[in-house]
């Protein structure tokens, strides 16, 4: 049952994914998980932005989604979205809430929100 | 395409959110995965692709030669709205033992994972419950039925599994809502029981 393939010369334009991230395989900060929920500010100039930061702004000033998220949407292999947030992040127009927040939510509890938040569905 | 959904609010999280869980549904090729993530995501299911380049598998040590190959993994997702703070994404990823890099970014701060089983292809679920305890991932078991699938005791598919005791075996239909919720509740309360006995 997997979707129909996606025609990638159609999607991604002609630009090499590295070329979108300068070259970089690797983001500026290492905090990136796939659940990381992300956050645009919509105060800061949009100006200066590379097309494809453009298009992450665009659509994360809509409203939180995750990395992975992001990246299904923009259609941009996972390793170039986080390099693109993390030169967002540093120049202040995105800002992330951590996946694991073990420290303020115990695991236990974490798995106990979940348990009845999917009885619930029944 | 990307402004239309862009424009939709929909997809967006409650502003309410502030913690999202992840949990993994993993098996071999064409065994629900993708159905199973579609029946349950409230949003129309995502891909997200990633470019791995890697040593070949048939690489020969001896003549000191290594070939590299890029492939594109897939990972299709969806995503559940739990409570107003809480959302659970749920991803299906390839069990595909290469694919070390992608398993190192799936895992990480994963709870646990569902292995969808096929009862006429047991025999391929090995290769991804051995990636989940390379990775140290807790797992259940759900066989998705099939129509026309052979239907198996449960001890003689525990057995074909070489499952531990305490290995939840559920049996469910990827493609029925309240079937699949419940695969995922075993899995969860199993979770519940491990993390209960790591603090006594």
């Amino acid at each position: 049952m997997t979707p129909p393939r996606r025609d990638p010369g159609r999607d991604r334009g002609l630009v090499r994914p590295y070329v979108v991230t300068d070259g970089r395989a690797y983001p500026t900060r290492n905090t990136f998980d796939l659940v990381t929920l992300v956050m645009a500010h919509g105060d800061r100039p949009l100006g200066g932005l590379s097309p494809e930061k453009r298009r992450l702004m665009d659509l994360c000033l809509g409203g939180a989604l995750s990395v992975a998220e992001v990246s299904g949407h923009l259609m941009l292999p996972v390793s170039v979205v986080k390099v693109l947030l993390g030169d967002l992040v540093d120049s202040g127009h995105i800002t992330t809430r951590s996946p694991i927040p073990s420290a303020q939510l115990p695991e236990a509890q974490l798995l106990q929100e979940v348990l009845d938040g999917l009885r619930a569905r029944l | 395409m990307d402004s239309a959904l862009a424009s939709d609010g929909a997809v967006y999280l409650r502003h309410s959110v502030r913690t999202a869980a992840k949990l993994l549904v993993v098996g071999h090729f064409a065994v629900g995965k993708t159905t199973f993530v579609g029946t349950l995501s409230e949003i129309r299911p995502l891909r997200t692709e990633e470019t791995m380049t890697q040593a070949g598998a048939h690489l020969d040590d001896l003549a000191g030669t290594e070939s590299k190959t890029t492939t594109t993994v897939a990972m299709d997702f969806g995503r559940l709205t739990l409570s107003d703070s809480l959302v659970l994404y749920l991803f299906g990823a390839p069990g595909q033992k290469r694919f070390t890099r992608l398993w190192q970014d799936m895992t990480r701060g994963a709870l646990g994972a569902l292995v969808l089983a096929d009862t006429r292809r047991l025999e391929q679920s090995f290769d991804v419950m051995g990636l989940l305890e390379e990775h140290g991932l807790p797992y259940a078991v759900a066989v998705n039925h099939f129509d026309g699938a052979p239907v198996h005791p449960e001890e003689e598919i525990r057995e074909a599994l070489d499952l531990l005791p305490e290995t939840p075996l559920v049996t469910c239909d990827a493609r029925d809502r309240v079937s699949s919720t419940r695969a995922l509740i075993s899995l969860v309360e199993y979770l519940q029981t491990r993390t209960a006995q790591e603090y006594a």
